[in-house]
């Protein structure tokens, strides 16, 4: 040990005591300018760029989050228009398929009522048409009956005119007989 | 180093002349230059250019480089400044913090780095500034939150206590804040960067010494100081990370302690 402060001694001088913790005047000052060069670098340079891409970064993420929620708020409202949407169309669609039955069963009705109405007319037609032959039939016959009572009235005048009161009756009955049967007949009608 | 190294016979062991090299240049000026005053500009150089380096290069996604100073910064400001300060508090003073945290580590490192292999916070001059500005910084603190008698007030005079023990208890306080808490702030730095520097210096020295000196079977402790060298060198990284980490944040306790009245 003696050694190494004898040999020591002629190169630098060791300070004793309290002077090892009073540093030389050349060591604060050398320090002193390390220590405002660190201070420096970091209060002016280093922190403020490390301060600004913490916040961009932040800012980032921030902003990332936000549109992404925004995006599924959007998506969730298109979702739910979507399900209005459709279920309005289902809404629509049961209500023209309920109208369309509606119509149909109306139609059908009209139709069927149609018929009917064509039917009966038809059917009345055909008894005026019916009724109107048979009177006509009627009148021609009621001539015809006539012209032949007539003729057979003087072919049995002509024959046998001794038995006249006897004659008389047949013609009575016989024109009887005819009145008769042309009432009944029109009577038919 | 090994001028400090008896060269003929005996155990060798360092001596104080470690800490006090003979000066390179401009000897007896301000400017007086000497080997720890050089470590001292090369860790100040190597810390200012790393920082610039990954600070112009700095991008909203990180790389490796600058996810690394990121964690070493937010340490500072989230672990230390915003955890004992609060948020709102810590703002202003997360500079200098962040400053003496990298400044004290990058000065202890160089203990261990080869070639240059002395602390230069070994040495008083830099604890004892970085102490300084934590004072100011503790007592500008106080009197911002309490104005200059108000600051006096809470740390002189604690509330809470009968009036007759301020006979006692003013001049302890007056010693522990305004005289203990820079001076130990310095020593506790400054001693343990020396101390264990000394020991690094010794055992290398032994390791010298007894594989190239002893005789026979001798020669193998020195594998054991070796090892022991090799240990303390890991052991030291962490001190200087340690001690770094502590300076700042009694640093920020002291700086929370004159905010607070108590």
């Amino acid at each position: 040990m003696t050694d190494a402060i004898v040999l020591a001694a002629g190169e630098s001088k060791v300070p004793e005591g309290i002077f090892l913790f009073i540093p030389p005047l050349y060591d604060i000052f050398g320090s002193l300018a390390a220590l405002i060069i660190i201070a420096l670098v970091f209060w002016k340079k280093v922190l403020p760029t490390f301060n600004r891409v913490l916040d961009e970064r932040a800012e980032k993420i921030q902003g990332g989050m936000a549109r992404a929620e925004a995006a599924q708020a959007e998506a969730q409202v298109a979702l739910a228009e979507y399900h209005q949407q459709l279920a309005e169309a289902r809404a629509e669609a049961a209500r023209i398929r309920e109208e369309a039955r509606a119509e149909g069963s109306t139609i059908v009705a009209e139709l069927r009522q149609k018929a009917s109405d064509d039917a009966a007319r038809i059917l009345e037609n055909a008894q005026r048409q019916i009724a109107a032959e048979r009177q006509q039939a009627a009148v021609s016959l009621r001539a015809e009956v006539g012209a032949l009572a007539t003729e057979l009235a003087s072919r049995i005048v002509g024959e046998a005119l001794a038995d006249e009161a006897r004659q008389s009756r047949v013609i009575d009955r016989f024109l009887d007989d005819i009145e008769a049967s042309a009432t009944i007949g029109s009577r038919e009608n | 180093m090994l001028l400090a190294a008896s060269g003929d016979g005996g155990l060798p062991v360092p001596s104080m002349t470690e800490f006090f090299p003979p000066a390179i240049a401009f000897e007896g000026t301000i400017f007086e230059f000497n080997r720890i005053s050089l470590v001292r500009w090369i860790a100040v150089i190597a810390l200012v250019a790393l920082f610039w380096a990954v600070a112009s290069r700095a991008r909203l996604v990180p790389g490796r480089a600058q996810s690394v100073a990121e964690i070493g910064l937010d340490f500072v400001r989230v672990n230390i400044a915003e955890e004992v300060l609060g948020k709102q508090h810590a703002r202003p003073y997360v500079p200098m913090l962040t400053t003496m945290f990298f400044a004290i580590f990058f000065l202890n490192v160089t203990g261990i780095v080869p070639g240059l292999n002395i602390p230069s916070n070994s040495v008083v001059a830099v604890p004892l500034l970085l102490a300084a500005a934590a004072f100011v910084a503790f007592v500008w603190a106080g009197i911002k939150a309490h104005g200059v008698v108000g600051y006096l007030r809470t740390s002189l005079f604690p509330s809470g206590v009968p009036w007759p023990l301020y006979v006692i208890l003013t001049p302890i306080e007056i010693i522990s804040t305004f005289i203990l808490r820079p001076l130990t702030l310095t020593v506790r730095l400054m001693a343990n960067m020396l101390a264990g520097h000394l020991l690094l210096v010794t055992f290398f020295m032994l390791t010298n010494y007894l594989f190239f000196e002893a005789a026979g079977a001798v020669k193998a402790v020195g594998l054991l100081t070796f090892g022991a060298a090799f240990a303390f060198t890991v052991f030291e990284l962490f001190i200087s990370a340690l001690q770094a980490y502590i300076f700042t944040l009694l640093t920020a306790v002291y700086i929370n302690l004159s905010q607070e009245a108590h």
